[in-house]
């Protein structure tokens, strides 16, 4: 095991960043899913993606992290540092986990952790400390394979808290989580907007954030 | 080697130990391969110990290609492949320290039993020597081609049979050379050094080339 030392850290712009999505247009399987969408979003707000489904809520996501590709329009996060790609600024969580059965919660989240925070940053959590936010410590040395689906989440709730990209897209977050589970992430996402993050959340639940806006996506059609 | 990296390389070696399925299942299957052989041919010591350097690569060629078909769907299936997207870390390293990981987990274990199984295909010690510096060199190669099919069938339900379709082709120059440079080793009309060399270019230049492939095909079907 190697130890890194950390390095000195410039002190992060808060406050600065700016998602702008303007005249986005995506296809999937030829039929166009998003028409000219225009919206933006300051550092430390959180926006609702609501629509019933097919309307096109993880398309919107998945385009947001760069893992459709766009068929017109544009997708900015002005702001940030000019040499770093949008997709590697934010977090993406799906309805999959991104975490491998067969190693224990702790060592899949040091994996993410080394993985998706190329540099260090004071905002990032520690295994942990993270895991203690989703109130998983007990099983931290548990497979994550025998985890109840409730907990298999808040373990992939707990990737976004172990290194600090500001952007989080997030695709129906809540599934399976109980009450106390929602209550805590929902502490989480306030903490991390006040961090000066963003919150792009596609969900038909609340999410307890009354102060996001709401981006509501039309019918399938 | 940077932390990412060595922290993937950690994570893979780490899930084909502990799932236990890729590593040795492989060394089972090149033993049973290989096994089988002469009671397929008979028992006649002179024609083993002449056809035994080809029987070892081919086992050692198909049991790579067994373990191989999961490299990058289990990734996909579990949605790490779209995080690979999001990391500051090139695709194409990623795929790169997958298929070290990978080998050290699978490939390294066939080089080491194949002297093994050698003395029961009547190899001399030349020979046994030859197959082992052969394997060595030769199954990275065939983890990165594979890497290709693996990737290439990576939204493919039961797509190991189609990889296998896919790759078989393009490691027949690996398998020639591969074979050439082992018989050659325990004497014969072919210095050893000229099919060895080759195939050392020839995983060369799989180790430039495959990682490009395998991460544009999975880019591809990504989206």
């Amino acid at each position: 095991m190697s130890i890194d030392v950390p390095e000195p850290v410039q002190p992060p712009v808060d406050g600065a960043l700016r998602l702008c999505v303007d005249n986005l247009s995506v296809l999937r399987g030829g039929r166009r899913v998003l028409d000219h969408l225009s919206f933006s979003l300051s550092a430390g707000q959180a926006l609702i993606v609501t629509g019933p489904n097919g309307a096109g809520k993880s398309t919107l996501l998945r385009a947001l992290a760069g893992l459709l590709p766009r068929a017109g329009g544009s997708i900015a996060l002005e702001g940030g540092p000019s040499d770093v790609d949008l997709p590697q600024q934010a977090h993406y969580l799906a309805h999959s986990d991104g975490l491998k059965a067969a190693l224990s919660v702790e060592e899949n989240l040091e994996f993410w952790s080394r993985y998706l925070a190329q540099e260090p940053d004071p905002r990032s959590r520690t295994v942990g400390a993270a895991l203690g936010v989703v109130g998983l410590g007990h099983v931290a040395a548990a497979p994550f394979g025998v985890l109840s689906a409730g907990q298999k989440r808040r373990a992939a709730l707990a990737r976004l808290l172990v290194a600090f990209r500001p952007l989080w897209l997030l695709d129906e977050p809540l599934t399976a989580l109980d009450r106390a589970s929602r209550e805590k992430f929902a502490l989480a996402m306030r903490d991390h907007c006040a961090l000066g993050g963003l919150i792009v959340a596609a969900t038909h639940e609340p999410l307890g954030l009354e102060e996001a806006a709401e981006l509501p996506l039309g019918s399938a059609g | 080697m940077s932390s990412p990296l060595a922290a993937l390389f950690l994570r893979e070696w780490r899930v084909a130990r502990r799932i236990g399925g890729s590593g040795a299942m492989g060394v089972v299957f090149f033993l049973t391969l290989v096994a089988i052989v002469p009671f397929a041919v008979g028992p006649d010591p002179n024609l083993l110990a002449r056809i035994g350097p080809a029987i070892l690569w081919i086992a050692a060629l198909l049991a790579t290609l067994l373990c191989l078909d999961r490299l990058f769907q289990a990734d996909a299936e579990d949605g790490s492949l779209d995080l690979f997207h999001l990391s500051e870390t090139p695709l194409e390293l990623a795929v790169l320290v997958k298929c070290a990981a990978h080998w050290a987990a699978t490939g390294l274990p066939l080089v080491i039993a194949a002297p093994f199984l050698g003395l029961m295909l009547q190899q001399e010690a030349m020979a046994l020597l030859g197959v082992v510096a052969t394997l060595l060199v030769g199954t990275p190669a065939l983890t990165l081609i594979g890497a290709i099919g693996a990737a290439a069938t990576v939204t493919v339900r039961r797509g190991g049979l189609l990889m296998a379709l896919l790759v078989l082709p393009l490691t027949i120059p690996v398998l020639i050379f591969g074979v050439s440079a082992a018989e050659a080793a325990s004497g014969g009309a072919v210095p050893f050094y000229a099919p060895f060399a080759i195939l050392c270019a020839i995983t060369l230049a799989a180790l430039a080339l495959c990682p490009f492939a395998a991460a544009a095909a999975l880019r591809y079907l990504g989206e």
